[in-house]
């Protein structure tokens, strides 16, 4: 967990040696830019690096999918996002994306094939539960011994795209156990922050979603809150400092947590 | 041959009535926008048999949910009976579809069985709706109107297994040496009471085939129009994911334009209006879904925004656009309007702002409707055509025009984190 430049390949850098990756990382805006997130960027760069994935990220022509904007009815916004990074996935022949943002990974899978961008679309938490099905991200140490964990399912990666069982596979598979929320799976609660949400303040009502949601979590009294979405990590890391309860709950993303098991 | 005369008389009305109410109705659906195109019969037909007839969205609230399921399955062996009544009645008959022999007997037997379990599951769903204060049964979109509705329609059903058991109490009272079917209930009922019941045969079958009549035609009007409604609803569900939200191929074919200059133009397929701002401007789909949904409430109880106070109610946004074709549909019709619309009128942008699209009403919903997808249809209708998004969503939309990127940060900065 040094602070050290990771190395990480970019596509134009590849294509420049005439070299095609097996995967692309799509890191996403909050990948990019969000000062809590980006550890969780890297630290899934480290496990790709860790398992000597062929990978590249576009780094510089990334753009927004279009995601927020789509939701907040600016579908021209949007569609220009999408065209225009069509154009540069498709000029770099990319096949297989992987994604850590589950808004970017629902857009790019769902979304963009009927504007002319047809990928294979792979959740970071799918992938890090078939590395480990595979045997090939060996999880022997705990790091967390004796600590206790719950799993917060982003709407966008569970309800849209039904995908539950990755993500809490890949928890187990160093916690050992997730403790369910009164609210998970199918039935969970928002973070608060999709459709938008993010970018601006909440309408007015009694309370705020995050806070909702945290307290839910802080009764079921565990040591960690595991998330897979930069928008719920900042929901739930706030909703956790505004009741006070850093020193008892921290919120982990799925790849942190394999970072630190590997100790990477 | 007068009962067959006075029965066929019944049965015209209440043809002529029903077909007058889809024949209203009819008008109004062509007042709306065509929906996505229903394909994968196959699949369709499963997700039906899964959704509708095997009630596994009900479910998921398990003890209400087995009431309904149970009233539910209960209405389609009981529907079989109803045709046969209309049957004999139409041809002055007698237990016409008795010679279906072992089929009929299971059809009886469970039809006289859910008669009884409806009457109390009715009973316990309509105290649970005048004693009971839940939630969900509760909102400014639940009118007085609304529970008089399902108070009524709650009656109806009742009546309707109370005159069926008279009928089929009657029937078997009537015919000591042997009848056609089963009816475990009935026949009980019959060596309980221990006096002469075959009085109520015909009563119990005028009443119950004359109540299914009225029934049939309050229901276009009613909430429970859900019940013809909600199995068809869920064949022509959405099928795709619950968060792909689609493309808006009219935009598609602008940014094309602009993307790519010598692009020819296509006037004739100029849109009126991005968007959704008043009823003609949503898909048949959504119109049918404001129909068929019997306002349940459980989107509206699992809303994030809903739970934490504020004004959005998804069930609200479906109640409203029901109602506001049922106020411009007469006179969209002969062409007038009345210069109100949807939004505003009924839906205020404060509830379409508070989505957050997290699809919890749209999973829950047990005949399929998806109320993200329309409170979207209506952002765009305030962005695209009114620019009337919220500040910040606006600054939002900039970055990401000036940066790619939702937040002020420069793309040169892509690649920061990597430095640590």
């Amino acid at each position: 967990m040094t602070d050290k430049k990771l190395h990480v390949p970019v596509m134009a850098d590849l294509a420049a040696k005439g070299e095609k990756p097996e995967y692309l990382y799509w890191v996403g805006c909050a990948g990019a830019f969000d000062d809590r997130y980006q550890k969780v960027a890297r630290a899934f760069a480290k496990i790709l690096n860790h398992l000597e994935v062929s990978y590249a990220v576009l780094g510089k022509e990334e753009s927004c999918t279009g995601d927020a904007a789509k939701r907040a009815g600016n579908e021209m916004l949007f569609q220009m996002q999408a065209m225009q990074n069509i154009d540069v996935l498709n000029g770099y022949e990319v096949n297989k994306i992987i994604c850590t943002c589950p808004h970017c990974y629902n857009t790019l899978k769902n979304e963009y094939p009927e504007l002319g961008g047809n990928y294979d679309v792979i959740n970071y938490t799918e992938f890090l539960d078939e590395m480990i099905q595979a045997g090939k991200l060996k999880l022997e140490n705990n790091p967390f011994k004796g600590e206790t964990i719950t799993y917060h399912d982003p709407c966008y990666l569970g309800r849209g795209n039904k995908i539950y069982d990755a993500p809490r596979n890949v928890v187990k598979a160093v916690f050992g156990d997730v403790k369910e929320l009164k609210r998970s799976r199918s039935f969970g609660l928002c973070c608060g922050a999709g459709g938008a949400q993010m970018f601006k303040e909440a309408e007015k009502g009694e309370k705020e979603v995050n806070i909702e949601r945290t307290e839910e979590i802080i009764e079921r009294k565990v040591d960690k809150v595991a998330s897979a979405c930069p928008f719920c990590m900042t929901m739930l890391t706030d909703g956790i400092k505004l009741k006070n309860k850093e020193t008892e709950l921290q919120n982990l993303d799925v790849a942190e947590i394999i970072e630190k098991a590997l100790e990477l | 041959m007068t009962k067959q005369i006075l029965f066929l008389i019944s049965l015209a009305i209440t043809l002529g009535v029903f077909a007058w109410s889809v024949k209203r109705l009819w008008a109004f659906f062509k007042l709306t926008k065509p929906s996505y195109p229903i394909r994968n019969i196959g699949a369709r037909i499963s997700h039906t048999l899964d959704i509708a007839f095997g009630q596994t969205k009900i479910f998921r609230k398990p003890v209400i949910g087995l009431m309904h399921a149970l009233v539910f399955w209960g209405f389609l062996v009981i529907t079989l009976g109803s045709i046969e009544i209309v049957i004999d009645g139409a041809f002055g008959l007698e237990r016409s579809f008795a010679f279906t022999g072992w089929f009929y007997d299971v059809v009886m037997a469970s039809g006289d069985v859910f008669a009884l379990l409806i009457i109390v599951f009715i009973k316990a769903f309509s105290l649970r709706r005048s004693i009971m204060r839940i939630k969900r049964f509760s909102g400014v979109e639940m009118s007085p109107k609304s529970y008089w509705d399902a108070q009524i329609a709650l009656s109806f059903i009742g009546l309707l297994m109370l005159s069926l058991l008279a009928f089929n109490v009657g029937y078997i009272s009537n015919h000591p040496n042997g009848y056609e079917g089963v009816y475990p209930v009935s026949a009980a009922l019959v060596n309980l009471i221990n006096m002469d019941l075959g009085w109520l045969q015909e009563p119990g079958w005028w009443i119950h085939i004359l109540l299914i009549f009225i029934f049939a035609n309050y229901l276009p009007y009613s909430k429970h129009f859900h019940v013809f409604l909600s199995v068809p609803n869920v064949f022509l569900a959405n099928l795709e994911p619950l968060t792909k939200y689609p493309n808006l191929e009219s935009i598609t074919k602008e940014v094309k334009l602009m993307l790519d200059p010598e692009a020819a133009y296509d006037e004739s397929e100029e849109v009126s209006r991005f968007g959704v701002k008043d009823v003609q401007d949503v898909s048949w789909k959504n119109y049918m879904d404001s129909l068929a949904c019997t306002q349940c409430g459980r989107c509206t109880d699992v809303c994030p925004a809903n739970i934490t106070g504020k004004l959005l109610s998804p069930r609200k946004i479906f109640v409203d656009l029901r109602k506001r074709m049922d106020e411009i549909g007469p006179l969209a019709v002969k062409g007038k309007e009345d210069g109100k619309s949807l939004i505003r009128d009924y839906i205020s942008e404060e509830e379409l702002w508070a989505c957050t699209t997290c699809n919890a009403c749209a999973q829950e919903c047990p005949i399929d409707i998806s109320h993200p997808n329309l409170i979207m249809d209506m952002r765009r209708y305030l962005v695209m055509e009114e620019a009337a998004a919220p500040a910040e969503l606006n600054a939002m939309f900039t970055n990401i025009e000036n940066n790619g990127a939702p937040w002020q940060f420069s793309p040169e900065d892509r690649l920061k984190w990597t430095e640590g």
